[in-house]
């Protein structure tokens, strides 16, 4: 790969910025993972992102992306529509995520669905399946599934989620720091509970985040951000 | 194309009025992730051309008729302010901006993978706010590395460069004035890596010889923009300023 296709990465384990379109080596011995296409013999990249070698797979994960449901998923929804025996959640993926009545929460009768979950409500659930045109059915039965009746749902791009919290510790350190319920789901959003003060420290870390990562700052930065500030 | 063939724009040393030799460019920069609200977003100054290209999506298409089973529609739509050149121009659609957003999107069309997105819409916004010459041009420039920064999956970066005639000699990256007075047009839009060809048109007269000169101007100004392109990516992915 040539020298302006790629460049140290800012974490320093030597991982590479590569643009779409950038040649990444003969494909032979070689398989193709993320973010990686095979054609006439060469792997190339189409995401913007870091290029990883894991072994003998090359993959790219990018810099910037929308979230992508896939089944197992925990997601945060936002009911966006009801009719008689399922709901519509807007899930931050390209398509609303449907909630039949029979994976919804409690029972509900058929044409009751309103009096169970209106517009506006937040849920948490899991990515129960997702077709090939990307349309997604989401579960609300299984341990810890719930209407989030208290606190606020805040979001952070889904790229930044994996990143940010990869390393565990950080969010202990942001959970026992604020003594706030934190629950991070795979689409970008996090719900936060506690009392209105600590609630209103989580969210202003977030949003010094959100303002770092506008101005391209590290990844170190950030976290940096979501620790207490020490006076 | 005014074909006024008394207006001396070029000299017997080859110097253009601009101070250019006939095949360079103009001054070209690039900065990426300008529009924070946008999935993707570039800002290309090109000369005095001045253009904001934004990406938005994928998202569910709307209206559901404009939906293909099968893959994403690329929504473009090209627009020129109405402050960006010396006479207003009148707010909103007209022919020239619908032919740009469907030739642009035609272009774009040929590098992202839209079959990963089926029923589904990205929608590319490209203003111009100062036009100069070349505004297709640094639209599509722009909407490629916006497209990139928003993440969307692509085999290839689109640059797209014009070159022309002036007083009878082929010129590469025509100003506003070559391309008033001049006597052809080329603009070309090409795969940064793979070197194919995504984009042309022409208006005005050229002899086969005259296109093949065009032709290799414009080859050879992709390589310094796709460089320019992806300093930019770099910049806003944490690189050096």
């Amino acid at each position: 790969m040539s020298d302006q296709n790629a460049h140290e990465g800012r974490d320093g384990r030597g991982t590479r910025l590569v643009t779409p379109g950038a040649s990444l080596g003969a494909s032979e011995g070689r398989r193709v993972g993320h973010g990686v296409v095979e054609n006439a013999g060469q792997l190339i990249a189409v995401k913007l992102g870091t290029l990883v070698e894991n072994h003998d797979e090359v993959s790219v994960i990018p810099s910037h992306t929308k979230y992508t449901p896939r089944p197992g998923d925990l997601v945060i929804g936002v009911v966006e529509a009801v009719q008689s025996n399922l709901w519509f959640l807007d899930i931050n993926a390209p398509f609303n995520a449907l909630l039949p009545m029979s994976l919804g929460p409690g029972k509900s009768e058929f044409g009751g669905a309103r009096n169970v979950l209106n517009v506006g409500f937040s849920v948490l659930c899991r990515i129960q399946e997702v077709d090939e045109t990307h349309s997604s059915v989401v579960t609300m039965k299984g341990l810890g599934l719930r209407r989030l009746d208290s606190g606020m749902v805040e979001e952070i791009p889904p790229h930044l989620m994996q990143s940010l919290f990869s390393n565990s510790e950080v969010l202990k350190s942001l959970k026992s720091s604020t003594d706030c319920r934190v629950v991070l789901a795979d689409n970008g959003r996090m719900w936060i509970d506690g009392d209105t003060h600590s609630i209103s420290d989580v969210i202003s870390r977030i949003e010094k985040v959100r303002i770092l990562s506008r101005d391209f700052s590290s990844l170190d930065a950030m976290i940096e951000a979501l620790q207490p500030e020490v006076y | 194309m005014g074909g006024y063939g008394d207006v001396q724009m070029i000299d017997e040393n080859g110097i253009r009025m601009d101070g250019r030799t006939a095949g360079d460019i103009r001054p070209v920069s690039i900065k990426a992730g300008v529009i924070p609200v946008a999935d993707g977003s570039a800002e290309v100054i090109w000369g005095s051309n001045h253009v904001v290209a934004a990406v938005y999506g994928p998202m569910e298409a709307h209206p559901r008729k404009i939906q293909k089973q099968d893959r994403a529609v690329l929504d473009v739509r090209y627009n020129m302010a109405p402050f960006s050149t010396t006479d207003r121009i009148r707010p909103g659609f007209n022919r020239r901006s619908r032919e740009i957003s469907k030739v642009t999107a035609e272009a774009l069309e040929s590098v992202v993978l839209t079959e990963l997105y089926p029923r589904s819409k990205i929608r590319v916004e490209i203003e111009v706010l100062t036009a100069e010459a070349g505004t297709r041009c640094a639209g599509i420039t722009a909407a490629s590395v916006a497209l990139a920064d928003a993440g969307i999956p692509m085999t290839d970066m689109v640059i797209s460069v014009a070159s022309g005639k002036i007083n009878g000699v082929v010129v590469c990256d025509l100003n506003k004035e070559e391309d008033n007075y001049g006597e052809a047009d080329l603009p070309m839009g090409v795969c940064a890596n793979s070197g194919d060809l995504v984009f042309l048109q022409m208006d005005g007269d050229l002899s086969p010889e005259e296109f093949q000169v065009a032709w290799d101007y414009n080859m050879g100004a992709i390589a310094p923009v796709h460089k320019i392109m992806i300093e930019a990516l770099e910049r806003s992915n944490g690189g050096d300023e």
